[in-house]
């Protein structure tokens, strides 16, 4: 009895679990045999060089392609080989390394839109959407947390980059959900935008679960609880900030000598 | 904010209704109504097949199914209130059109809407072909080559109105138009608008904030069939016979270019682009033997220099219109107009000369005058007026263009653009 309930309540700790992930592209095995757990509440980062398949294990985790084998838990339910829209409304949500918004949608159309399904109004034609007031709410408060209250009836694809980017994290966050994969955020970013994307990104992932993508050791260090180094399609390491920084195998394998 | 805009909305749609009731006051006489009528039809048609191309971006050419299927349907049903067996007002027939065509859209949709982009169009294509090929076959419910025919007034006389005079054809056409419109324009308002129109710029995105993109087109597809087959219905009632042309690809492809003409990217785009495909298709043909010609001719011409049709036009000039720069561009269009006419003077003049065999003695009627298609004095001067006309033309569009590279400067330091 009371090793079961130990069980259940270190699984409710648990927000998204990957039990020896593999997942190959023809005969190239990409991820090969990848086990992680997340904490609820945590700010993970992954890091690893080009090509060692960060951007595939997103992937493979919001279901945007199926797993060759292993199993892919969100709060101890099975999501494995799901279709992402039915993940998404399980409440794991996810950014694209390459901006991938709504281009011919007002910014605040982009934000809108994904607001609508978590809010329950699925694929109604019988509601008039500007009179939604929830969903005005939600979505003024989410231009403005991203900061583009001004850009608001700009088309999403006349932007900036950074601009763009930062409606890629508004409109990933949009969704309610309370798991948040981000790949690459700052990628392309000067210094200034970076600290700027930095900043909001803890502002929007307060209190939810963060898997970050990130190339920038800086924000890694700066906003991981924890870090896993993938290398060709393997964890090599995961452990605190500290941790990685005086792992002698990640050392060798990935940050080299520099550091900052 | 809200409650201002339900106000002007209404006082618009009011507009738009006092507008349809005051045409044929306007426009009387057979000919006019019979045009105001095919026009309502063609304006609820290309409207719904907007829904799936602007809205959905779903390039159907098989959209014609559900206007046919619907029209069919409705004849049949005409057909069996005439013969007492059941009971149905004809004033509410082109919903009978647009739960048959809604049914389809359904079914159909259901294998179409799968896939996106070009095998959606082609998937569509082949379903068309399939429909048609049908209507051959199963001639108990097509009526093979001659198609069924109908009885409009087969409803007797209600109120006053038995449907048998054309204006009371017209009349029920424009409200069921207006009916169609504001239905469909509110489609665009709702949750399921907007998401067609993510699934349109990127279905893959929609996936990741909680959409099925193929359940958002499969719905956007029955409700485009429900338009469609209400349109098919009001052109049962129209014509009083239904024909498999009427769900062939010959009648796809016309609404397609009433919407690429007219304009897909805005709401508003294929109401003027069906109005105007149905005047050339009445009017013109009248005129002369080699409109479609012409009309080939025309959609050229938009595609390539207006690709959002003619209602970008305007969207266009809105800019230097709420700058008060239009008078700026005024000159240089005038310019191009008077030399473009001079051009499409000389080059109607050549076609027209083709068209007409060319013997000698031969007189043609070209522009009211009456001149001798065989000579070769008629000939130099239609091709001169023609070749004049192209390079005055070409010297009149640097005018168009330097005029907006003067104000554009402007627009964009008044923070319009
Ligand atoms: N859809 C795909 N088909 C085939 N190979 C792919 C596909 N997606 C990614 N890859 C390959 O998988 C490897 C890892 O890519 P990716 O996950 O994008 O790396 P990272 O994000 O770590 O830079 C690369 O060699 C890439 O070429
Ligand atoms: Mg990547």
């Amino acid at each position: 009895m009371s090793a079961a309930t130990t069980n259940a309540a270190e699984k409710a700790l648990v927000s998204l679990s990957l039990k020896d992930v593999h997942k190959s592209f023809g005969r190239t095995e990409i991820i090969n045999g990848v086990s992680l757990d997340i904490a609820d509440g945590e700010r993970h980062a992954v890091i690893g060089p080009n090509g060692a398949g960060k951007s595939t294990l997103f992937n493979l985790v919001s279901g945007r392609f199926p797993v060759s084998s292993g199993r892919i838990e969100l709060r101890g339910e099975d999501i494995t080989n799901l279709e992402p829209h039915v993940i998404n409304r399980k409440g794991l949500s996810r950014s694209f390394q390459i901006t991938n918004i709504f281009p011919r949608m007002t910014v605040y159309e982009n934000v809108r839109c994904a607001v609508l399904w978590s809010l329950g109004y699925k694929y109604s034609f019988w509601h008039r959407v500007g009179g939604l007031r929830d969903a005005a709410q939600r979505t003024e408060e989410i231009v403005e947390l991203i900061g583009m209250q001004e850009r608001r009836e700009r088309l999403a694809g006349v932007l900036t980059y950074a601009e763009q980017r930062a409606l890629e994290i508004g409109v990933t966050i949009a969704t309610g959900a309370d798991v948040i994969l981000l790949d690459e955020p700052t990628a392309g970013m000067s210094h200034s935008e970076t600290d700027e994307a930095v900043e909001l990104i803890r502002k929007v992932t307060a209190g939810k679960t963060l898997i970050m993508v990130e190339h920038d050791m800086g924000v890694v260090f700066n906003l991981a609880d924890r870090i896993s180094v993938l290398v060709y399609g393997e964890v090599i390491a995961t452990g605190t900030p500290a941790q990685i920084r005086g792992n002698k195998a990640v050392q060798e394998a990935y940050l080299g000598t520099e550091q900052d | 904010m809200t409650p201002v805009f339900h106000k002007t909305r209404l006082i618009f749609w009011s507009v738009v209704a006092i507008f349809f009731v005051m045409l044929p006051f306007g426009f009387s006489g057979g000919f006019a109504l019979s045009m105001l009528s095919q026009m309502g039809i063609a304006i609820i048609f290309a409207l719904s097949y907007n829904m799936l191309l602007g809205q959905t971006g779903l390039l159907s050419f098989g959209h014609a199914v559900y206007f046919g299927l619907g029209a069919f349907m409705t004849a049949h049903v005409i057909n069996w209130v005439g013969e007492d067996r059941i009971w149905w007002p004809i004033t509410f027939m082109p919903l009978v059109g647009g739960l048959t065509g809604m049914l389809f859209g359904l079914v159909l949709g259901f294998v179409t809407t799968r896939r996106a982009g070009t095998p959606f169009a082609m998937i569509s294509l082949g379903i068309a072909e399939m429909v048609a090929a049908s209507a051959l076959m199963f001639t108990t419910f097509f009526g093979g080559e001659g198609g069924i025919a109908t009885d409009r007034t087969a409803g007797g006389t209600m109120f006053g109105i038995s449907y048998g005079p054309q204006i009371q054809v017209f009349y029920l056409i424009a409200g069921w138009c207006l009916v169609g419109m504001i239905g469909m324009f509110a489609v665009t308002q709702t949750p399921l608008g907007r998401m067609a129109n993510a699934v349109r710029d990127n279905p893959e995105r929609a996936k990741f904030v909680g959409y099925n993109p193929t359940r958002v087109r499969w719905l956007m597809m029955t409700l485009a069939g429900f338009f469609a087959g209400m349109a098919g219905a009001l052109a049962t009632i129209n014509y009083e016979i239904v024909t498999a042309e009427t769900l062939g690809l010959v009648a796809s492809g016309n609404v397609v270019l009433m919407a690429f003409i007219g304009g897909i990217g805005h709401f508003w785009g294929p109401i003027v682009g069906a109005v105007f495909v149905t005047w050339l298709q009445s009017a013109l043909s009248t005129y002369t033997q080699a409109w479609l010609l012409y009309f080939g001719l025309l959609f050229l011409i938009i595609i390539l220099f207006s690709p959002g049709g003619m209602a970008n036009l305007v969207t266009l000039h809105k800019p230097a219109w709420h700058a008060r720069l239009m008078k700026r561009l005024l000159p240089s269009y005038a310019l191009a107009a008077a030399t473009g006419a001079l051009m499409l003077t000389g080059f109607v003049a050549v076609i027209e000369l083709l068209y007409s065999h060319g013997g000698s003695g031969d007189m043609v009627s070209l522009f009211g005058l009456r001149v001798d298609a065989g000579s070769a004095v008629t000939w130099v001067a239609a091709v001169g007026l023609f070749v004049v006309g192209i390079v005055l033309f070409r010297w009149a569009l640097k005018y168009v263009r330097r005029a907006w590279e003067e104000i554009t400067p402007q627009l964009q330091s008044s923070g319009v653009v």
